[in-house]
């Protein structure tokens, strides 16, 4: 079963672009070796909120993966083993995408209840209104 | 007799009548402070007069502005939620409902973890 997962890591700053981009193509053929798809995105140089070892700041790499639980563990015995990686974190988010996707849908289709019947019902209620009005203002 | 009616009062003190503004005081500090989680100009509704404070009701930020992903990597939301000194600011005082104060509160740990806010103190 194919799951989601967001592997964030962080490499240390005076990492070079052509090791950064020899590690990232690394971790992706192992992915896409065991059948799992994935999206790679460089945050680039960003501060820590605190510090990791000796590092102030870090280069940020966010992974999407697309597979099964054991392309996370690989790539996590990966990570740990590459020294220029200081931290990494794994999360799981197909179950945040499925709710998202829930939410959205429900949100469109009451969009599109509301729109329909919001045209209709304003030129129907505007009829009764005027009827009940009138009684209402006879008796006072 | 004296000590009837203090009983009582005492007892409603403590129950609720008194704990409730010794909450807007500290509320009220983190008002005047640079983070108002609150969101400001929010639909607070009428101010209920006769009251001794005027409090605007709180409302959950993600309910009235539809934020439904709380998600780690958003740093500038979740720095709103943390208080100066790096810890998660109540529900008490933000406003926010249960269900996302839960993914809130999870969304920050997962940011401390990578680095993205702090544990204790100032982002450097």
């Amino acid at each position: 079963m194919n799951r989601n997962y967001e592997l964030m890591f962080i490499v240390r700053p005076d990492m070079v672009d052509e090791d950064l981009n020899k590690l990232i193509s690394t971790l992706e053929s192992s992915v896409t070796s065991a059948g799992g798809t994935t999206k790679t995105e460089v945050w680039g140089k960003r501060r820590l909120a605190y510090r990791v070892g000796r590092f102030n700041d870090g280069i940020f790499v966010l992974m999407m993966i697309d597979g099964k639980g054991a392309v996370v563990h690989e790539l996590e015995r990966r990570l740990r083993v590459t020294e220029p990686v200081i931290k990494f974190l794994t999360v799981r988010t197909d179950e945040e995408l499925k709710r998202l996707d829930k939410i959205k849908k429900i949100r469109d289709s009451k969009k599109k209840a509301s729109a329909a019947p919001a045209a209709t019902a304003a030129s129907v209620t505007g009829t009764p209104e005027a009827g009940t009005e009138t009684p209402a203002s006879a008796p006072v | 007799m004296a000590e009837e009616t203090k009983a009582p009062t005492a007892h409603a003190g403590s129950s609720g009548g008194e704990s409730r503004p010794e909450r807007s005081g500290g509320d009220r500090s983190d008002r005047s402070g640079p983070r108002g989680p609150r969101p400001a100009g929010g639909p607070g509704g009428p101010r209920e007069g006769g009251r001794k404070y005027f409090r605007r009701k709180k409302v959950c930020k993600f309910c009235v502005e539809k934020i439904e992903a709380v998600n780690y990597k958003d740093v500038r939301l979740l720095a709103q939620f943390v208080a100066e000194s790096g810890k998660i600011t109540p529900r008490r005082l933000t406003g926010v409902c249960m269900p996302h104060q839960r993914r809130l509160s999870r969304a920050i740990k997962q940011a401390r973890n990578i680095a993205l806010l702090p544990f204790a103190g100032r982002a450097q």
